[in-house]
């Protein structure tokens, strides 16, 4: 096997051993770039000459024995955590030349634990999608079928460690943009608890929903970037000042005697076919290894979708309004004066779907009609919560489909924003009730696309999270298979 | 009709935005969808449910008041698409 094809813990093993070098996996895994990154497209920015002067600093610190937890491994970042000196631009030509003066925290947290950086992936416009298709710089392609989309918001962060051209990835999550991805790319990501992990640094969509979370080719490599990421942030308002437990502690602990609750509302009818069997054999493979599976409901399911597009272009048209061509990004020359500068930089800066969700959201928050749409959506919101809380009390974790279809063709959904919007059904609960999530493959379409299952647990129980997905990961005995690019 | 296209036009104005005619009109179109769409919400009776804005229950997160290093003026003003001094520069304001 290739170099980029490895996990970070087998990587880990052969540094500790001294069979391979920092420099050299870092080559192999920008060799592995130049072959297929024209094909894939998951990158808006590589940092190939950095990359490299950080492994050849890796290797010098392993030559005097200080191996962290990620020294030497290649992490891509999607590109709206914030670089210093390195563009962050949000997949958007209002930020095509935006250079952050400082870094997020979490890549100061990965920057400490040792990891080399690849660059910069590709993403919906501000994280708004589904697909990666509302890029301002280009769709970025399915690994595993070049024809179809990789999933989004985080789709380059999804495609890069899919097709091998980084050992793991960083993503964020608002209504499903890390699971859904990681499920139409075959690969493990996790949605981490509102606060769990710090967002300063990360560019703002919806502030109530937002989470960083993880990308990577198997479970353990999950919970080595969660021991790494997560933690409370004195920068960020919101990241909770819990306990973060060791998560590779986890890995092995199986869940014999656990209750796992199937929430009847995620069988349905719309389902494909092949995801609804392969996730029924998950459900096996979950009873095989001691854990009861019982039928739970989840009644407000339905309002969910609705819910999510009031609250979050809500939050998003406050979020967006900064950007006004007077600090930072673009600004159109054409504004004859202040007020018109700002709407000409804007439209002109903005594509088509943030533009449909600043309007979405600045209707609903506008007057006359705040109680009907965004009040409403809220109370909705306190009952979906109250729906999981619920939940909780009979089962463990909650098993459901990532998501409701395989990876779909590219171009397919684009025209009809509102179908778009229905392939997150799975995931946007989650995000509003602010829980964690994990998705895991669970085996290939007849046609070889990836199918992924999708776990759930309480508030500040990720651990749970991996507990569960470890377990059924080695037992699931999936066929190992790669893309063919 | 959710929203007329002229309460589009009103809308874009809030938002700071502008569009050409043939842009407002397919706006307004899929605004009316999706709004049509959460119609349905108005099917949950949420007499006396209390509105939920945060996912994880916080209190407001206070720190001392001592002064910290914050962002030089030169790394503030680098990104500026105009800048001159220590001013970020604007179109005119006032006629």
């Amino acid at each position: 096997m290739e170099l980029n094809q490895l996990t970070i813990h087998a990587l880990q093993e052969k540094i500790r051993s001294g069979k391979t070098t920092a420099v050299e996996i870092v080559q192999s895994v920008f060799q592995r770039i130049d072959a297929v990154e024209k094909d894939v497209n998951a990158y808006i920015v590589l940092t190939r000459e950095a990359a490299l002067e950080e492994a050849a600093r890796a290797d010098a610190a392993i030559r005097k024995g200080d191996i962290r937890t990620l020294t030497g491994i290649p992490i891509a970042l999607k590109d709206l955590l914030c670089t210093r000196g390195i563009t962050t631009t949000c997949a958007s030509r209002i930020l095509h030349n935006f250079v952050p003066p400082y870094d997020a925290t979490v890549v100061e947290k990965l920057r400490d634990a040792g990891a080399v950086f690849t660059g910069k992936t590709n993403m919906d416009e501000f994280a708004m999608g589904s697909s990666t298709e509302t890029s301002g710089f280009g769709i970025t392609r399915n690994p595993w079928d070049l024809k179809r989309i990789p999933g989004g918001s985080s789709g380059g962060s999804a495609a890069a460690v899919a097709a091998d051209e980084c050992i793991a990835a960083i993503g964020s999550d608002t209504g499903g943009s890390i699971r859904q991805p990681a499920a139409l790319c075959g690969v493990v990501g996790m949605k981490p608890t509102y606060g769990r992990v710090s967002r300063y640094g990360l560019v703002a969509f919806a502030s109530s929903l937002d989470q960083i979370g993880p990308f990577s080719k198997d479970v353990e490599d999950c919970a080595i970037l969660m021991n790494v990421i997560a933690g409370y942030d004195p920068r960020e308002s919101t990241s909770v000042p819990a306990e973060v437990p060791d998560y590779r502690q986890y890995l092995a602990r199986g869940i014999d005697g656990w209750t796992v609750g199937i929430p009847k509302e995620y069988f349905i009818e719309g389902i494909d076919p092949e995801v609804m069997t392969a996730v029924r054999k998950a459900i096996a493979v979950i009873e095989g290894l001691g854990a009861k599976c019982i039928e739970i409901s989840l009644p407000h399911t339905a309002y969910c979708l609705a819910v999510y597009y009031i609250v979050a272009p809500a939050e998003a048209s406050s979020n967006l309004a900064r950007y006004d061509g007077v600090k930072y990004g673009f600004r159109s020359p054409d504004g004859r004066d202040l007020l018109d500068m700002y709407k000409k930089s804007r439209s002109a800066g903005f594509g088509a779907e943030v533009k449909r969700r600043i309007m979405l959201g600045t209707y609903v928050l506008s007057s006359g009609y705040y109680d009907a749409y965004y009040k409403k959506a809220s109370q909705v919101r306190a009952l979906i919560k109250r729906d999981f809380d619920e939940a909780f009390k009979q089962c463990n974790v909650i098993l459901t489909p990532t998501t409701p279809t395989p990876a779909f063709r590219i171009g397919e959904k684009t025209d009809d924003p509102l179908q778009m919007y229905l392939s997150d059904i799975f995931t946007i609960s989650t995000n509003l009730a602010g829980i964690p999530g994990i998705s895991v493959p669970c085996g290939f379409t007849q046609g070889g696309l990836p199918i992924g299952v999708q776990f759930l647990a309480g508030h500040f129980e990720e651990a749970k999270l991996i507990q569960i997905a470890a377990a059924y990961e080695i037992n699931a005995n999936l066929e190992k298979r790669r893309p063919t690019l | 009709m959710k929203i007329t296209k002229d309460e589009v036009s009103h809308v874009a104005h809030l938002a700071r935005l502008e569009f050409t005619d043939a842009e407002a009109d397919i706006f307004t179109s899929q605004l009316n969808n999706i709004l049509l769409y959460m119609e349905m919400l108005n099917r949950v009776d949420t007499t006396g449910v209390a509105p939920m804005t945060h996912a994880v229950a916080q209190q407001n997160a206070f720190r001392d008041d001592i002064v910290q290093p914050s962002l030089s003026r030169d790394d503030t003003l680098a990104n500026a698409p105009d800048a001159r001094g220590d001013f970020f520069r604007v179109p005119k304001v006032i006629e």
